[in-house]
């Protein structure tokens, strides 16, 4: 038994000096994941914000004034320029000089004035369906507020329902709060299958695996050899990750810290398992790496980092189930946002513990059908 | 006219404290239609002279021309005009034979017209006819040296620049390879500069250059250069046993350069041009015989004054190390791949403390016998009995008893020497003492200390030979398995790597290695010859070599006796092809 650990415990300290005595690893390893948050944190934003529009204003009264200085002095619009006739409103929309353009009516001081409504007609590129979508979400909350503001200053009757909004677990809605917590997921997912996807068939390149399958380790030793590295980097760098985005993005961390290492924990069980499944049917690094990103891309995109499962088709959703970031995301952001403890996350350890089992059960087995 | 000429060249690798000297100051000129060998030791410069003059690398020189191009400044025009062939030729692996040779003809622009004539020309040469659509991932490693051989020459170029053509081919692909480069110098007036481990290659040569340490110790024809060593040479005939030894006794003698086994006598060369005086209890085998010097005694005397040489003394022999018991039993053993049968019917024993040698061509089940006896792979049916146990069944301890040294010298690139040797002990179970001691004993014996903390990707590949030795015998095996443990390494690396294997036989392990090198077949205890994955001969080396004797051929060689005893079985099959 003794010796078994001591042969165990030699092959992970080698494959972690292997990993970070190469200084071309050991940089790969290191600095991606810490420059990918950086850049992802600051670019992936779901906010808009200066978004270039024109107006056409073939209205002569104060109200239009008003109204569209309500647009150009928000953060999200940009006044680009005021147009003088309905081609050139087309045209900035076409060269995509402007995302969106305002037609104003010749009548739409007098109409307000008069107490009737108004109508302003608002073109969007719809190429871009998603930012014209968040674009309209924000004009629309700024008509609201003209509207109130008007009706306040009529002293007219104010409008049956109101409407307030107000977010929990994210007050502002900052985005970045929703975001940086499913790098986190992401990132770590990358690193601990590249330390993991790779180890095989390096050695078989090398040659080193015939040499090690002559000495009296058995197979799930060299398996077990080669997991331990893959949760040492994944914590050390999920840690790391964890770190930036508390301190340099101020995402609060409101939740329980066991609970997430848990969490952690549970989420390296599965990669390193599916990392060890790739790595030995894998007989060149290439085909490895390969075998690494054909499951990263799915895995991220069925995870619910960008796009609701709720919204997938049913046999999707079905799918993402065997997707261990979907758990974990779940278990980051509630860690992150919503204060969750351990016992709230059962419904996500488990799974990941079962996807962690079988893929290690199936990498010993295919492992072991290699050798033959 | 010159094909190449050069003035002072020199070229260093690595800045402020890791610079490090490749070559320094070399002049030399090969006339047009020559034939030059460059030997020397691993790490001598013969690769960067190589792509120095195939205009790869940058040079320092006061005058670099090669077939009237100036380099640097000319390399592109001069590269259409040469063939260079690198240690590890650039085949791709997924393409057949006729893809690859499509892809080198596109990539020289040899219009489509001319392929044909030329593809089936350079395709009889090579004798891979037969195979032009087989992968070339899936040719033998002599075929694959033919194939990167027929794309160099797919455009008839003027000059051709060959790095170490020959590591790890058989003896006869070794001889085709040779064939084809001796066609073209003769047909096409091609000037060929090739570099080499193999001293009768280099016999062949006009002209030999002797490199170390990146300057020329000696140039000239083999001829001129084993003539200061006329005389020196001697022959102790007819040994009856224990030619190791003997052989270990002489070496050790004052005055004495190089030893080598020969049949059943010993080689000697002197430093001196006097026989060696045998006394004590030698003087019963008799008065050494003066022979003829040839190159291999030149360059061993050369390196000998210049290089500190480590004398591996034999430990005392243990007779019950050499019982006559047997160790490793093979019967009736096959192997399979889908259709293919790559072992029929092979079996032979191994006794203790001998060393067993598997001869064979490429692709002739020797690999795959011996991946089967370390349990790497399982065997078709046949029984296969090593230290009493089927290792691929057996317990882990079983597998503490053998030790691996693979063709590849299959070591952890990044770790230190000290990382590889340590964590080998590790895995085969060693306490930390016993660890410690046989660190101690690695680093002493096989001489690692000074290199301890260097990564052994960056070791000169003698020394990697000498690791991946050490890492092997951490744990003191009884049985040792060496899969051709010295391609590619120089005549001196590999008589020091053979003293050790023999001090290990004496001491009581028994040694399994295959080999290309015949002459290191001599060394052999017990020799089984392959071909087409069946045993074609066993016995002891005058026995293999007594099978080959023709009345034209009174003495054969090992090498004459390996090719006339495998071609005579595999004619049926050649001529297929």
């Amino acid at each position: 038994m003794h010796q078994i650990f001591q042969r165990v415990i030699a092959l992970a300290i080698k494959e972690l000096l292997a990993l970070l005595r190469d200084s071309a690893s050991r940089a790969v390893l290191i600095g991606p994941p810490i420059i990918q948050l950086l850049v992802f944190g600051y670019a992936a934003t779901f906010e808009l914000k200066h978004v270039p529009f024109v107006v056409y204003n073939q209205d002569q009264g104060q109200m239009s004034r008003e109204f569209i200085a309500r647009f150009s002095g928000s953060p999200t619009f940009d006044l680009l320029r005021v147009v003088h006739d309905q081609k050139s409103l087309q045209s900035a929309i076409d060269d995509k000089s402007a995302l969106m353009a305002m037609d104003i009516g010749p009548n739409f001081s007098a109409d307000l004035e008069a107490g009737r409504s108004a109508h302003i007609q608002l073109i969007l590129d719809g190429r871009d369906s998603n930012t014209a979508g968040l674009a309209i979400g924000y004009a629309q909350s700024i008509v609201t507020t003209f509207n109130q503001t008007q009706i306040a200053a009529n002293g007219a009757r104010a409008p049956a329902a109101v409407l307030l909004n107000r977010a929990w677990f994210n007050p502002n809605l900052d985005s970045r709060w929703f975001i940086i917590p499913g790098i986190c997921g992401i990132l770590t997912l990358l690193v601990s299958l590249l330390t993991t996807g790779l180890s095989v068939a390096r050695e078989r390149e090398m040659g080193t695996f015939d040499q090690l399958l002559v000495t009296p380790m058995r197979p799930s030793e060299i398996l077990l050899g080669k997991a331990l590295p893959g949760f040492l980097v994944g914590t050390v760098e999920g840690s790391l990750i964890l770190i930036v985005s508390v301190f340099w993005f101020h995402i609060p961390f409101t939740g329980s810290l066991l609970a997430l290492y848990f969490g952690l924990f549970c989420f390296l069980l599965s990669t390193v398992g599916i990392g060890l499944m790739i790595s030995s049917l894998a007989a060149t690094q290439q085909q490895g790496l390969l075998g690494v990103f054909l499951f990263m891309v799915p895995a991220i995109v069925l995870s619910g980092f960008s796009t609701p499962i709720a919204n997938m088709p049913l046999a999707v959703q079905y799918i993402t189930l065997i997707d261990p970031l979907r758990y974990f995301l779940i278990i980051l952001r509630g860690c992150f946002l919503e204060g969750g403890s351990a016992a709230l996350f059962w419904p996500q350890y488990w799974p990941l513990v079962l996807i962690g089992m079988i893929s290690m059960i199936i990498a010993g087995r295919l492992f072991r059908s290699q050798l033959a | 006219m010159d094909a190449v000429l050069v003035r002072n060249l020199s070229k260093s690798f690595g800045k402020g404290a890791g610079r490090r000297d490749a070559l320094k100051n070399i002049s030399l000129r090969l006339p047009v239609g020559s034939m030059t060998a460059i030997i020397g030791p691993d790490g001598a410069g013969k690769t960067t002279l190589l792509r120095l003059l195939a205009g790869i690398l940058t040079p320092i020189a006061d005058e670099i021309r090669v077939l009237d191009h100036a380099l640097p400044q000319e390399a592109l025009a001069l590269q259409s005009q040469i063939g260079y062939m690198p240690q590890r030729f650039g085949l791709y692996e997924d393409l057949t034979v006729e893809e690859n040779l499509d892809l080198f003809a596109s990539l020289h622009g040899i219009s489509h017209a001319m392929r044909e004539h030329r593809f089936n020309e350079l395709l009889t040469m090579t004798a891979l006819g037969p195979f032009r659509q087989r992968q070339a991932g899936q040719l033998s490693g002599g075929m694959k040296q033919k194939l990167g051989l027929a794309c160099t020459l797919i455009h008839p170029p003027q000059l051709l620049l060959l790095d170490e053509a020959s590591v790890g081919v058989d003896p006869i692909s070794r001889r085709e390879l040779w064939n084809i480069i001796h066609q073209q110098v003769i047909s096409q007036n091609v000037t060929v500069l090739l570099s080499t481990a193999y001293m009768d290659e280099a016999e062949r040569c006009d002209h030999v250059i002797l490199l170390h340490e990146g300057e020329i110790l000696a140039q000239g024809s083999p001829e001129q250069l084993a003539a200061p060593l006329q005389g020196h040479a001697f022959m102790l005939g007819d040994i009856p046993t224990a030619t190791r030894n003997l052989q270990s006794r002489i070496a050790q003698m004052p005055g004495v350069v190089d030893t080598v086994i020969q049949g059943d006598g010993l080689r000697i060369v002197m430093q001196e041009a006097q026989p060696p005086r045998l006394q004590d209890g030698l003087a019963s085998y008799g008065q050494p015989r003066a022979v003829p010097a040839r190159l291999e005694d030149a360059f061993v005397s050369l390196l000998f004054s210049r290089s500190v040489r480590h004398v591996v003394p034999l430990p005392p022999h243990r007779d019950n190390a050499h019982d006559g018991s047997t160790i490793v039993e093979v019967i009736d053993l096959c192997r399979n791949f889908g259709a293919f049968t790559a072992v029929k019917d092979v079996s032979f024993t191994v006794r203790k403390g001998e060393i067993f040698g598997l001869l064979g061509a490429n692709g002739a089940g020797k690999s795959t016998t011996f991946r089967m006896l370390c349990g790497l792979l399982p065997s078709s049916s046949g029984k296969l009995l090593v230290a009493g146990l089927d290792l691929r069944k057996a317990t882990a301890a079983a597998r503490a008893r053998i030790g691996y040294v693979s063709q590849k010298f299959a070591l952890y690139g990044a770790l230190s020497v000290q990382q590889n040797l340590s964590f080998f002990a590790t895995a085969y179970g060693l306490s930390k003492q016993h660890r410690q001691e046989r660190m101690k004993w690695a680093f002493e014996e096989l001489e690692l200390q000074e290199y301890a903390t260097m990564n052994a990707s960056t070791l000169p590949l003698g020394y990697k030979q000498r690791l991946a030795l050490a890492c092997a015998l951490m744990h003191e095996p009884d049985i040792l398995f060496l899969d051709e443990p010295t391609s590619g390494v120089d005549p001196l690396a590999r008589r020091e790597f053979w003293a050790r294997v023999n001090a290990l036989a004496e001491g009581g392990t028994t040694c399994l290695v295959t080999t290309h090198f015949m002459e290191e077949a001599e060394y052999c205890d017990h020799l089984v010859l392959m071909s087409l994955g069946e045993i074609l001969a066993q016995g002891t080396p005058s026995e293999i070599k007594a099978k080959a004797r023709r009345d034209d051929r009174p003495n054969p060689s090992m090498e004459e006796a390996f090719i006339s005893l495998i071609e005579e079985h595999e004619q049926p099959t050649r001529r297929a092809s």
